[in-house]
């Protein structure tokens, strides 16, 4: 049986009152409901404060560059089909820098869970306007407010008929915590947006401003209808719709690939029969 | 009776056939037991413009491109224009006879007479391999194996060939160009240096490879994807070039053998996954086919500009293998080194290769498969210190690199600076630690160096200098400077980095006159060695024109 000690306890470099704890107990709520074991499990982040959290349990880390934890995931499951590969980090590196990789993920649909760290502000350079920063949203960098639209990443991902598309709330903490096990168990891509507080640098969309707007999406909401999906996706100014938004079924990218099918390829050995026969083709 | 060799220039339009009709000329004159050297020049477009594929065909072994030309095939008349001056003077030039090029080189084929559309390229291959002494079975039967054996073009092409066949053979004897016959060679396989770099990489375990079409390292992914299942590998084209070193690298992490190749451009997005590996001590093979930069410069031209660029790339300080293949067999064993190398050592090895060499097919002696070293993974050792920490301080820098979910060991790497057991830390005695843990690793990579190959007279009164693909040019220019009475030797550096002075400065010393050789406009390799030995070297012959270096023009250097 797994426990969540067995995730350990760390020391964290985050502020007091940050939303991130509460996402990195929700995660490992979500991990010990799956009884995954932490050697099991990879988790990929790139940059920033979201991207520090891998570090604060017990799991194998890839703690790679900014924006590019998407790509190494890929690699990852492409090399070991056995692994539960989580990548973890914030908006500024899955919307901002390594947007194209979102993009292309959805439309591989590789089996990688996407927690995305969404607290509307880059946390770890002090301050400045990430994608999803809303209009008159003031730093010193952006002295008028942001330059561009808000990136609605739920908005994009159902557009691009995303496979598992879902939105939580640090506050909501076990509700989160069922998401993430939702979108772990589930085959192809699937991408969890967690809204949160950075109690430092964002002074607007605070703890208080989510608890007021998020509401649970009600029962009889169906996360197959696409049209449904792309309404709830534009709600956000007064309510803000948690839960599963959109989900579809498609074969997951790694089964298009036979010797990551047959296993980890890690260990295959050189087939010198098959090399001989390679070779042979160009005599 | 014959001529010792040829040089058979094909030129034509993009998309007239001459990507194909090249390397089945060439297949046919390995076959016959013929060495070969390909250059090819093309243009960066998909139809029109003007592109060559010309064919250095020998009795003996080459290892150059010629420029004088015995036979041009001309696919249209432009090619007539641009290459009737490259003639020697009992050269012919063969031409469809609806050119109406005239001359006494000039022989006029009818080919409307010989094939129907489609098949004339057929037609023009049977012409230039009849009259170049080839057999007719020989040839049809390498053309069978690029278009299959059944179908309806299948017995179109067949008598096409047979046309020609029977049209050039009733030719007088003055248009004809036969090769000297050689003794039916053991088999040789006919390859260009993409696919020997690919096929060497699949002999030596390669797994993975990630890669986003670049000019002119694409055809060494597209090798590998035509193997790929058999040889149980993953080939997938990334997004672009920066997902590409990100997912090999999130491969290499999880056990996979893994590369990308790119040229100049894409290796510029490379550039801080290259330094990832270097902090994660990830393993990772990164081929750069080099063409003439900077930013997008000649696409499909080349040129040896970018040493200093794979030397430098990435920031910080990491240890690093750099090697540059002078030929095609060299593609094939160094390229099984550097996947040797990377995973031995947990961090990046480059392969340095240019246009010309990646599209230079040559006759190479069958690899022997069975006596092949095989290339270990230097993964998951059975014996390490517990509790697992992923960078534990080890007297060679090498720490006991375990796979992610194979144990019950948590492997954690970051591009942070890491303690030892690669958790972010900002604890200034680790990092240095770990800083010098990664330099020792620099001891054991010297101590695999690939010497540089000394070859001539010792004290040379010329000493010619090189490194990767201008190998066989700069051989041949010594051998005839040589031929000429001069003591002349070369020095060839397979392997660009790390330098290690004991194996040649003393050949620079004794020699009277050193000349660096190089396809680049300052002198790369020239101030490398100054840089790691304080040695000037006096002359310099420099090529950045595009277009490869050849032994006629060193030698124009030379004199100039």
């Amino acid at each position: 049986m797994v426990k969540l000690e067995d995730y350990g306890k760390y020391e964290t470099a985050w502020c007091p009152g940050c939303g991130n704890f509460a996402i990195v107990e929700a995660v490992k709520k979500a991990l010990v409901a799956s009884a995954l074991e932490p050697h099991q499990v990879l988790f990929v982040s790139g940059i920033g404060q979201a991207a520090k959290a891998p570090h604060y349990l017990n799991a194998n880390v890839f703690n790679g560059l900014h924006g590019r934890s998407l790509p190494v995931a890929t690699g990852a499951r492409l090399a070991n089909p056995d692994l539960k590969v989580i990548v973890q980090s914030g908006d500024g590196c899955n919307y901002g820098e390594g947007g194209n990789h979102l993009l292309a993920a959805i439309r591989r649909n590789v089996d990688v869970t996407t927690l995305v760290h969404d607290n509307l502000v880059y946390g770890l350079t002090k301050g400045q306007a990430s994608p999803t920063s809303e209009e008159g949203f003031v730093t010193k960098a952006q002295p008028h407010g942001p330059t561009a639209e808000p990136f609605n990443a739920i908005a994009v991902a159902v557009a691009m008929g995303a496979s598992f598309v879902a939105r939580g709330f640090s506050g909501e903490t076990d509700h989160l915590a069922g998401l993430i096990e939702q979108a772990i168990a589930w085959r192809g891509f699937s991408l969890v947006d967690i809204l949160h507080p950075c109690v430092s640098f964002n002074k607007v969309n605070t703890f208080a401003w989510f608890k007021k707007r998020c509401y649970p999406l009600p029962a009889d909401y169906d996360p197959t209808d696409f049209d449904a999906a792309m309404q709830k996706a534009y709600e956000w100014d007064e309510r803000i719709p948690l839960g599963v938004v959109y989900r579809k079924e498609r074969d997951p990218f790694e089964t298009r690939f036979a010797p990551t099918a047959r296993g980890p390829l890690a260990g295959q050995e050189v087939d010198r029969a098959a090399l001989a026969k390679v070779l042979e083709r160009y005599a | 009776m014959g001529e010792r060799e040829l040089t058979i220039l094909i030129g034509g339009e993009a998309g007239q056939g001459l990507a194909t009709l090249g390397p089945i000329l060439c297949k046919s004159l390995v076959r016959a037991g013929y060495y070969v050297v390909v250059t090819q020049s093309y243009q960066s477009r998909i139809r029109g413009g003007h592109n060559t594929f010309a064919v250095r065909a020998s009795v003996d072994e080459v290892a150059a491109s010629g420029e004088a030309v015995d036979v041009l095939a001309a696919f249209n008349e432009e090619t007539v224009g641009l290459h009737r001056g490259e003639l020697t003077p009992a050269g012919i030039i063969i031409a469809d006879g609806a050119f109406g090029v005239e001359g006494e080189d000039v022989l006029a084929v009818p080919y409307e007479e010989l094939a129907e559309g489609r098949y004339r390229n057929v037609a023009a291959l049977g012409v230039v391999a009849c009259l170049v002494g080839l057999d007719e079975e020989l040839v049809a039967g390498v053309v069978e194996g690029y278009f299959g054996k059944k179908g309806k073009a299948v017995a179109e092409n067949r008598e096409a060939l047979a046309k020609a066949f029977a049209w050039a053979g009733a030719l007088e004897p003055r248009y004809r160009r036969p090769l000297a016959a050689v003794e039916r060679p053991a088999e040789r396989l006919t390859l260009n240096g993409n696919q020997a770099i690919a096929l060497g990489a699949v002999s030596a375990g390669a797994k993975f490879c990630a890669f986003y079409p670049m000019t002119p390292s694409t055809s060494i992914p597209l090798t590998l994807v035509v193997h790929a299942e058999e040889m149980g590998l993953v080939v997938e084209q990334a997004e672009d070039e920066i997902a590409a070193i990100n997912m090999a690298l999130g491969a290499s992490y999880a056990g996979a053998p893994s590369m990308v190749a790119t040229s100049g451009g894409g290796f510029a997005l490379m550039v801080e996954g290259v330094s990832l590996a270097g902090m994660t001590e990830t393993p990772v093979v990164v081929v750069v086919a080099q063409r003439p930069g900077p930013a997008t410069g000649l696409p499909t031209r080349t040129e040896q500009a970018d040493l200093e660029f794979v030397l430098r790339a990435g920031h910080g300080e990491f240890p690093r293998a750099v090697f540059a293949p002078g030929d095609v067999e060299e593609c094939f064993h160094l390229t099984r080194k550097a996947l040797e190398l990377a995973q031995k050592f947990q961090g990046p090895a480059f392969v340095l290769t240019d246009q010309f060499l990646a599209d230079s097919f040559r006759a190479v002696e069958p690899f022997d498969v069975d006596g092949l070293p095989p290339v270990g993974s230097y993964a998951a050792p059975a014996e390490f210190a517990e509790p697992y920490a992923r960078y534990a301080a080890a007297e060679s820098g090498v720490s006991p690199r375990l796979l992610p979910g194979m144990s019950r060991n948590l492997v954690v790497v970051d591009s942070d600076e890491h303690t030892e057991d690669g958790h972010l830390t900002e604890d200034l005695d680790a990092r240095v630690r770990q800083v010098e843990k990664r330099r020792r690793k620099e001891n054991g990579i010297r101590a695999e160096v690939v010497p540089p190959v000394y070859e001539g007279p010792a004290k040379a009164e010329v000493l010619l200098v090189g490194w990767g693909s201008s190998k066989g040019a700069v051989a041949e220019a010594a051998a005839d400077l040589g031929g000429n009475g001069a003591k002349a030797a070369t020095l060839h550096f397979p392997q660009v980095w790390p330098l290690v002075p004991e194996q040649f400065v003393e050949r620079l010393r004794e020699a009277k006159r050193v000349v660096c050789v190089e396809g680049n406009a300052t002198g790369q390799l020239a101030r490398l060695i100054r840089a790691e030995t304080g040695f000037e070297v006096g002359e310099r012959v420099s090529r950045y024109d595009g277009l490869p270096l050849t032994p006629e023009y060193i030698l124009r250097e030379l004199k100039t």
